[in-house]
């Protein structure tokens, strides 16, 4: 059996949504070059808190990449509510599963847009609950690489 | 175009070796345990193999020891080694920090049962240092054992020199040969070597086939009980057909060293002058003392495993010593182990060649891998941050 399903080689190879927003509305970076994985997400956002536009750029292995491209395309046109609901289960099942030792790179996308959002309202100045993101510090997403 | 630059994993069994070896899974099958005729017409294959593999390495057919690979070699050697060693009160062993895992675990398991373990750094260029190992060397050292040539970054290292200095002060000294034996000249008596391991795979034999060569004299504990096979040394009904491919295998790549190397060797070079011209990318380990077809490189901001799939997509077989490529969540040890950034390890491409590789496939790796460095590139946000003067380059 291959590494990876279908559908991940498949976002691997043709990952959508790679690149940068130059005005974007909100950035968010999670990872760490040492654990061999960053991933960027930037949205764009309307009045409506609609996410209209969504690019990624990652460093990474295969499935850091087809993830990435996977959670960017489950969110692109959703609500900031909305894309705050994506799992990185989602994202694992929408790519009919990774290995147990990539799960950690579906964290990471979901981290990213969190990371994203949280970006955008603190530029917007819109309140939130700073519970909401506590984002999950490098070193317990990190736990897995030892630097 | 189909490319296979992954030699350093494994290799293709030759039309001499997979000639030779069918015979004894067909037609002479006996068991060379076995009295009659039939079982001795195997035993005498058995021999025959020994005598020459012997003489490959110039050694005694009875020094020689098969085994099912380089792993068991290793681990019957250092063991051996080690039990010697403790019934004379002696329980310090040195090896080195980039040695396979088949060592590096050995060890570790022994240190576990009270033995004190060493491991030496090798200097920047991949290559470890007599005065070094002398340096290490105790009253009660019982074993110093030191890769032959190193399987990541193809760095060769001082056998003569450690050998001699090991016979001098009467230390045994064992030499994970797998990744030089049949691409390197190895000579047990010349170079005192007193125990080395090869695996039969690596050199266009079999897989599951090995051999221990262990000086008379040395004495080796069972990793395997049983039978009386290999003088009581190695139980198991030897796996004939292999052991007569593997003879084969390392007489033929030992007759053609030579004209193989003066055929790999320009298409490495080759290889190593067009991919330094991908900027910000690092060739690991020294080119002096080096195997002549492993080809070892760092690409700054990316990583290694995207970089594999997209190479296996153009039809190239290579591999890396990501964190993702090992299954374990460290970036290579052996590039560690040379002062690599982790970054910067988790960016690497080993592409190992054979005189089985033709210069055409080299231009198609050439023609392939820059693209995809840059196209990887395209999309790190390590690279943006580096291009950007945000994050310092390392390389």
């Amino acid at each position: 059996m291959a590494l990876y399903s279908e559908k991940v080689m498949d976002h691997f190879r043709n990952p959508r949504n790679v690149g940068q927003i130059d005005d974007a509305d909100g950035i968010g970076e999670v990872g760490n070059a040492k654990c061999g994985d960053i991933m960027r997400m930037y949205i764009k956002v309307d009045d409506d808190q609609v996410i209209t536009d969504i690019k990624f750029n990652t460093f990474g292995c295969g499935s850091a990449i087809a993830t990435s491209s996977m959670a960017t395309e489950m969110i692109k046109g959703k609500t900031i509510d909305q894309a705050l609901e994506l799992s990185n289960k989602a994202v694992v099942e929408a790519l009919d599963g990774l290995p147990t030792h990539k799960i950690h790179c579906s964290v990471l996308a979901e981290q990213a847009v969190r990371a994203a959002v949280k970006d955008y309202y603190d530029r917007k100045g819109i309140a939130y609950n700073p519970e909401d993101f506590r984002e999950m510090d490098d070193e317990e997403l990190h736990e897995h690489c030892g630097v | 175009m189909f490319v296979y630059a992954d030699n350093a994993a494994t290799t293709s069994v030759s039309k001499a070796a997979l000639d030779a070896m069918l015979p004894y899974l067909t037609e002479y099958y006996g068991n060379p345990s076995s009295l009659y005729a039939f079982g001795q017409k195997a035993a005498e294959a058995l021999q025959e193999a020994r005598e020459t593999v012997a003489k490959c390495i110039n050694a005694e057919p009875r020094e020689i020891y098969f085994t099912s690979g380089g792993s068991e070699a290793d681990n019957q050697a250092i063991i051996s080694a080690a039990k010697l060693g403790a019934r004379k009160g002696k329980k310090h062993l040195i090896s080195t920090q980039f040695e396979h895992h088949a060592v590096l675990h050995t060890l570790a398991k022994l240190e576990k049962e009270g033995y004190e373990v060493t491991l030496l750094d090798p200097h920047s260029d991949g290559v470890i240092r007599v005065e070094d190992v002398a340096a290490a060397i105790r009253p009660d050292t019982a074993l110093v054992t030191i890769m032959f040539a190193n399987n990541e970054i193809g760095t060769v290292q001082p056998i003569a020199e450690i050998g001699a200095l090991c016979r001098e002060k009467g230390i045994p000294f064992h030499t994970d040969a797998v990744q030089a034996a049949g691409h390197m000249p190895i000579d047990v008596k010349a170079m005192n070597i007193d125990m080395l391991s090869m695996s039969g795979h690596k050199f266009h034999a079999p897989k599951g086939v090995g051999v221990l060569y262990a000086r008379r004299g040395m004495v080796l504990t069972n990793i395997i009980e049983g039978g009386a096979q290999e003088r009581g040394k190695r139980a198991g009904t030897e796996n004939v057909a292999g052991i007569v491919a593997m003879a084969v295998a390392l007489k033929e790549s030992c007759e053609h060293m030579e004209e193989n190397t003066a055929k790999i060797i320009p298409m490495r070079d080759k290889l190593f002058a067009e991919l330094s011209k991908i900027p910000h990318s690092k060739i690991n380990g020294s080119l002096e003392h080096h195997v002549p077809g492993t080809v070892n490189m760092c690409f700054e901001g990316i990583e290694g495993e995207s970089l594999l799939l997209l190479l296996d997509d153009a039809g190239i077989c290579a591999s890396s010593g990501s964190a993702c490529t090992s299954g374990s969540l460290d970036p290579s040890h052996v590039l560690l182990s040379i002062g690599l950034p982790h970054e910067v390890a988790h960016g690497s491409l080993r592409l190992s060649i054979g005189e089985y590789n033709t210069m055409e496939q080299i231009d198609h790796i050439i023609e392939t891998v820059p693209k995809v460095v840059s196209y990887l590139r395209g999309m790190s946000p390590v690279w943006d941050e580096l291009q950007k003067g945000e994050r310092p380059h390392l390389i």
